[in-house]
């Protein structure tokens, strides 16, 4: 049987098609929900073995990006979801997604403290939204997730990406391996804060955290949005390439593998 | 008991530092500025409830709040905690930290001057209805009638600064027609403790009154009625009818029979569907012997022949007669098209135009047939030059100064930021143009692209209608007073008369709730059997509209939702408040949809059922209060017949000497703003979203815009939507028919180049154009008409939509009191729509490999006239149709053959532009021989080889191994291999007799590239 992947929708949330197909080309199976319908029978939850919550502009980032809903959450259902988060099931959250969980405190959850607010994604450092491929490495063990990834190229487009957390968290964040993406350059070395590499002035290059478990992931870059060969950056310097050493042009995108590992962790 | 929470950020307040930056630039010896969140909550709440309501609007880590009430200036005591005397204090949040040390952080604040920004009253403030939402769901208490929330923006600054330079700033930062703002020095600020707890609300008088209004009056006086608008009891005018004297006879000819004076709202409702805006009635009009008129002689008439022409070819499926026009996509899908232009609002509110402008585009894709799913947004940016700070004023007394074309360049680049983006719509490609004359009234265009099952419960989908006896429902947005004579008003020049009101705010996520449960859920599920954009005219268009296709309506005005009490029914019918669409729904399916709609956060109301009476019936509190027939609502208008004239002056090409260093002039050239990059707009407009990105904005290691986009809509296919656009306002003046014909060129050879169909390419025309009235101007529109019935006949590219705004013009005065007007020159922007089956097929701009051949198609001529390089002269560029097409099939063909590694059609600009920017993207030298490249005869200067923008040409450059087989394909056409790709990084161009004329790196160039809007 497929694994069941719930994505969430709604309230400007603007990302749940492409995430669903995501999912879908990696194997999973999966129902698109309106969270008031979500609101109105929890229990659903119950059929599913993955959560998401895609990017978008949940509530047009007022009151802090990510926070309204939330606070809707928060304000309905929040021990439904707590308890989702607690059992051996996927959770992820992808830019706007990735917001909501931290304001949801599901990630980092330090000490396991599921539910507390410990980390922020502030305005980027030039206070603009920006739209742009980054690089990302896997720097963690832990994250099911970004296994069998070593660098991802993936597009970001968000305002409020700016990772950060008090000493202590970040810390903890360290000694327990839940740092899963950093911005790095091209040549794979630290973005060291360095713009464009590191496109919003996260500390320690963050791009994508996840919890003690390594089953719960919010990332700010997309990888949801390089499905295809045809989405990457540069892709047709790509094509040329291949076409005159005589190879064959690839058709899925590389971003898929994320989605890939979350089916796998139930299948294999 | 209200409450004023201010929010302040007190670590990485990156908001706060580039404020100050910002200011810094403006030339205010500002050392720190800090920015804080204020929400101004009205009702009552217990000190523990407020408390919980300040956490959950704040950030624990990031964020501090104090809190205020009104009940005492100050009054912090929350609940039975220690009382605090510090003069700018605090309330305490238990358990995260100390007051003390939310003190600290408040009181390290230094400033000299406390400005804040909020809203006006009844300005829709976004942030505040979701704060309420927040804390409705929080205390679970709803908010009543008279209780409300409110956000403003609280900026300490500190600095060399006086009092007017606040002002100054204040101004800058605000929008006074659609905001308030308070300043407050320290001392003052101290004093009272903080700010003033505002709370901003419409009260408007609760009389609500009909009000008839006779038409027996003198001709003088019914002019002025027209002019400016009905007459109040004060004395005032209510503003722009914009009725011209026949159609005021025509009205009171129709009241005459009806044998009584007409009221308020139907004589408003009228003025509203009689616009120009909405009828079109300049396109519609005879005009010297096309008895058609401009638009089905020449526009639907193109069309028509090329449809009739390609027979089963036929791709178009609905053309003008709905919100967008489409054609197919594929077996299961069609796409549909719209371009907007939202030109008088964003001259007053840059910001609040172009965002209002994009989302509004948005709704004709969603109020496209039976609702199409928005899945590509376009921009075009028309705007005066940068540097230019000379005031203009839209009264004599010189108070209302327009805003200076760089704030509403940035305006409505922010605008369209915070629309598309919200809304989750790519935005792949857009241009910006600069002019002079479009100081005054800058055009804004907004278009949209749309993805729409061919068949949606087994029925057409691009097939609606309103039926007899459906309801009339109404989503979305509530109506206030915003955007009352929008249609009448963008019929007329800017003028002080402008009203203010015409400002609306756009609310994306409201409409993104709305789109979502129509495109997603109600339209699959089959709930509704028509569907229109409330845009220009509001209810009063989409309403009346709607009810042609039954044959009347019957509308309950008073169950309208509003945003404040007693607004007067005529305003309630005309206003333009957005994010509203209205339905046609059976009544069987009404209370299932309303429903849904209640399930996803969406508002939805029964105004009214549809009828078939004939008549368009208004009633407010059970009185009848418009009662017209539908025939004289829709076509009681009179004809127009118009005159034209076209005295092309006799203009001389200026010898001008040849540059000695042409390197010099392409470093310059390539600064010239409408040739130079302009990154920083699709760096901050999101062009992935929606994961079908293939070709964006932005092309190459070295980042150069592309003037075309290639978009895959559905993940699991190949096929691609090619969009492009073109447009060349500087031909206007030399000669308007090449002009057209050059916009029409451009956006269908800009596809081509990056793998656009010609066989499958539908366009959209919008005409921008200025003093309509005037019949040179009548003139030079009806030979741009001409040339795009010509130029799409031969192209075989149909028009499936398009557009016109034709008054823009500026009435005013400059500094010194002296009346000007400043008229945007003629503009027609041609958008290209194809479809291509393969996007791996596609071609990018940037060269690709050193040794890869470069080649011109295409001849040069001395056209130089109208260009960047020289504006002057009168050899504006012609279009040979029927070669171009032949060459432009060959592109086609040799793209389809992977003969293509990189192209790029010239055009502002010209070869020069177009060499530079390839070697930029590619971040590769380039070595080019001018004497090569296929020319006219006795073209004999470098310079005017380099910078002419002749017309139909690409440059290209191909694998050497290709070589045979490409020269081959192209053996019939005008070509030539023209230089090299370098593995080095020098860029050289050789002239025609040997010299080498440019000598530079494609650093030198890049930087040139990126120099002039390096700090957007």
């Amino acid at each position: 049987m497929k694994p069941k992947a719930i994505i969430i929708t709604g309230y400007g949330i603007n990302c749940e098609e492409e995430t669903s197909k995501a999912f879908e080309l990696s194997g999973g199976e999966t129902t698109i929900v309106h969270i008031n319908d979500l609101i109105e029978n929890p229990k659903m939850l119950n059929d599913y073995q993955i959560m998401a919550f895609p990017g978008g502009f949940s509530y047009g980032d007022d009151t802090g990006s990510g926070n309204a809903l939330a606070n809707k959450i928060k304000n309905n259902i929040e021990k439904e979801i707590l308890e989702f988060a607690k059992q051996d099931k996927l959770i992820i959250g992808i830019c706007n997604g990735f917001q909501i969980l931290t304001n949801l405190g599901l990630v980092p959850a330090k000490e396991n403290k599921y539910g507390e607010r410990q980390a922020v994604l502030m305005h980027n450092t030039h206070a603009r939204y920006e739209c742009r491929w980054v690089k990302l490495k896997n720097t963690s063990q832990k994250c099911i997730w970004t296994r069998n990834i070593e660098t991802l190229n993936c597009p970001i487009a968000h305002g409020e990406g700016n990772f950060y957390a008090e000493k202590e968290v970040i810390d903890s964040l360290i000694k327990n391996d839940q740092i899963a993406f950093k911005y790095v350059k091209d040549d794979n070395s630290p973005a060291n804060l360095q713009f464009p590499f590191n496109p919003n002035g996260a500390m320690l290059d963050i791009a994508g955290i996840c919890d003690e478990s390594g089953r719960i992931f919010g990332l700010m870059p997309h990888p949801e949005r390089f499905n295809s060969f045809t989405n990457q950056d540069g892709w047709t310097y790509a094509k040329e390439k291949l076409l005159r050493e005589g190879k064959e042009i690839p058709t899925l995108g590389q971003g898929l593998q994320v989605f890939k590992n979350a089916i796998e962790y139930f299948t294999k | 008991m209200a409450y004023r929470i201010e929010v302040v950020t007190h670590v990485n307040d990156t908001r706060s530092e580039v404020m100050r930056k910002n200011l810094v630039s403006e030339g205010f010896a500002i050392e720190t500025a800090k920015v804080l969140e204020v929400y101004t909550v009205n009702k009552n709440f217990n000190s523990d409830e407020i408390k919980r309501i300040a956490e959950i609007l704040s950030n624990p880590i990031s964020q501090k709040f104090k809190i205020r009430d009104n009940s005492s200036k100050n009054d912090v005591v929350q609940g039975n905690k220690e009382l605090l005397h510090e003069p700018y204090d605090t309330v305490r949040r238990e358990g995260s930290y100390e007051v003390d040390e939310v003190i600290r952080i408040f009181k390290t604040i230094d400033f000299d001057f406390a400005l804040e920004i909020g809203f006006l009253p009844g300005v829709t403030d976004n942030i505040a209805t979701t704060a309420k939402e927040s804390i409705e769901g929080l205390t679970k208490q709803k908010f009543i009638e008279e209780e409300s929330v409110h956000s403003s923006t609280l900026i300490f600054l500190k600095g060399k600064i006086t009092e007017e330079d606040t002002k100054k700033i204040g101004n800058i930062l605000a929008n006074k027609l659609i905001q308030r703002i308070s300043i407050k020095d320290k001392t003052s600020f101290e004093k009272d403790n903080g700010m003033d707890l505002i709370i901003p609300r419409v009260h408007l008088s609760s009389e609500v009154k009909i009000t008839k209004v006779d038409l027996n009056i003198s001709e003088e006086e019914l002019l002025k009625l027209g002019k400016e608008g009905i007459l109040n009891n004060d004395g005032t005018r209510r503003g722009p009818l914009a009725l011209e004297k026949d159609y005021l006879y025509a009205i009171k000819e129709y009241f005459a029979k009806e044998g009584r004076s007409p009221t308020d709202i139907e004589l408003e409702s009228l003025a509203q569907t009689w616009s120009e805006h909405c009828k079109h009635t300049i396109f519609a009009a005879e005009i010297d012997n096309i008895k058609d008129g401009l638009y089905k002689g020449y526009i639907k008439k193109a069309t028509i022949d090329i449809r009739n022409k390609k027979g089963k070819d036929d791709f178009c499926v609905s053309v003008f007669s709905d919100n967008s026009g489409a054609i197919i996509f594929d077996e299961n899908y069609l796409i549909t098209d719209k371009a907007e232009t939202h030109n008088s609002p964003s001259a007053l509110d840059p910001f609040g135009g172009a965002i209002t402008g994009i989302v509004g585009v948005n709704r004709d894709t969603i109020g496209f047939g039976k609702g199409a799913k928005p899945i590509i947004n376009k921009y075009g940016f028309c705007v005066g030059l940068t540097s230019d700070e000379e005031p203009i004023y839209r009264d004599k007394d010189l108070k209302e100064a327009s805003l200076t074309p760089k704030r509403i360049f940035e305006g409505v680049v922010s605008g369209v930021n915070a629309g598309g983006n919200q809304s989750g719509i790519p935005t792949p490609q857009g241009f910006t143009y600069f002019h002079k004359d479009y100081k005054g009234k800058p055009l804004i265009f907004v278009g949209t692209v749309g993805l729409i099952p061919k068949t949606i419960n087994g029925k057409p989908s691009h097939e609606k209608g309103a039926h007899k006896n459906d309801k009339i429902v109404v989503i979305g947005g509530r109506t206030g007073q915003d955007g009352i004579h929008g249609a009448t008003f963008s019929s007329e020049t800017l003028s002080a008369g402008s009203p203010a009101t015409a400002v609306q705010i756009g609310d994306p996520i409201t409409q993104k709730k709305f789109s979502d449960a129509i495109i997603k859920e109600a339209r699959g599920m089959d709930l509704y059997n028509s569907i229109t954009d409330d845009g220009a005219g509001g209810l009063s268009s989409s309403v009346a509209e709607m009810a042609k296709e039954c044959g009347g309506c019957e509308v309950d005005l008073d169950k309208v939702p509003l945003k404040y009490p007693n607004l007067e029914p005529w305003k309630i019918w005309i206003s333009e408040s957005q994010e509203r669409m209205t339905l046609a729904i059976s009544e069987e399916k009404v209370e299932k949809f309303i429903d849904l709609m209640k399930r996803r956060g969406v508002e939805a109301t029964i105004i009214g059922t549809f009828t078939d009476s004939g008549r368009c019936v208004i009633k407010y509190k059970q009185e009848k209060i418009m009662d017209i027939s539908m025939d004289f609502l829709h076509n009681g208008l009179p004809k127009k017949t118009l005159h034209t004239t076209y005295t092309k002056t006799e203009r001389k090409e200026k010898a001008i000497p040849e540059p000695k260093n042409l390197t010099d002039t392409l470093l310059e050239l390539l600064k010239n703003p409408n040739i130079t990059s302009t990154e920083f707009i699709p760096r901050q407009y999101d062009h992935s979203v929606q994961g079908g990105a293939v070709l964006g904005p932005l092309h190459g290691k070295g980042r150069v815009i592309s003037p075309a986009s290639v978009t895959k809509p559905l993940i699991e296919t190949r096929k691609g939507v090619v969009c492009s656009q073109g447009l060349y306002p500087k031909y206007s003046e030399i000669d308007t028919y090449d002009m057209a014909a050059c916009s029409i060129d451009t956006a269908v050879r800009n596809s081509i180049a990056i793998g656009g169909k010609l066989s499958h390419m539908a366009l959209m025309d919008n005409f921008c154009w200025c003093s309509s009235n005037e019949s040179e101007r009548l003139g030079q529109l009806k030979a741009a008409a001409k040339a795009c019935y010509d130029y799409a006949v031969e192209y075989g590219t149909p028009y499936i939509s398009g557009k016109d705004s034709m008054f823009n013009d500026f009435n005013g005065f400059d500094k010194n009191g002296n009346a000007i007007k400043i008229s945007s020159p003629p503009t027609l922007l041609i958008s290209s729509l194809s479809v291509m089956d393969d996007v791996t097929k596609a071609v990018s701009l940037d060269t690709k490999f050193a040794g890869d051949l470069v080649y011109v198609l295409g001849e040069t001529k001395d056209e130089l006239a109208g260009s960047e390089y020289f504006p002057e002269g009168k050899n504006v560029p012609k279009v040979e149709a029927k070669s171009a097409k032949k060459l432009y099939e060959k592109v086609e063909e040799a793209i389809l053959k992977n003969m293509i590694a990189s192209a790029l059609s010239p055009s502002h600009g010209g070869l020069a532009a177009t060499f530079a920017k390839k070697a930029i993207a590619g971040q590769l030298g380039m070595e080019i021989d001018l004497n090569k490249i296929p020319r006219e005869k006795n073209l004999n200067r470098n310079d005017f080889i380099l910078f002419s923008e002749t017309a139909s040409r690409f440059v290209v450059t191909i694998d050497p191994n290709k070589k045979g087989e490409f020269e081959k394909l192209f053996e019939d056409e005008t070509f030539a291999c023209v230089g090299q790709i370098l593995d080095s990084n020098k860029f050289t161009i050789k002239g025609i007799n040997g010299e080498t004329i440019v000598d530079t790196n494609v650093k030198d160039l890049e930087e040139a590239y990126k120099s002039t809007f390096k700090n957007y």
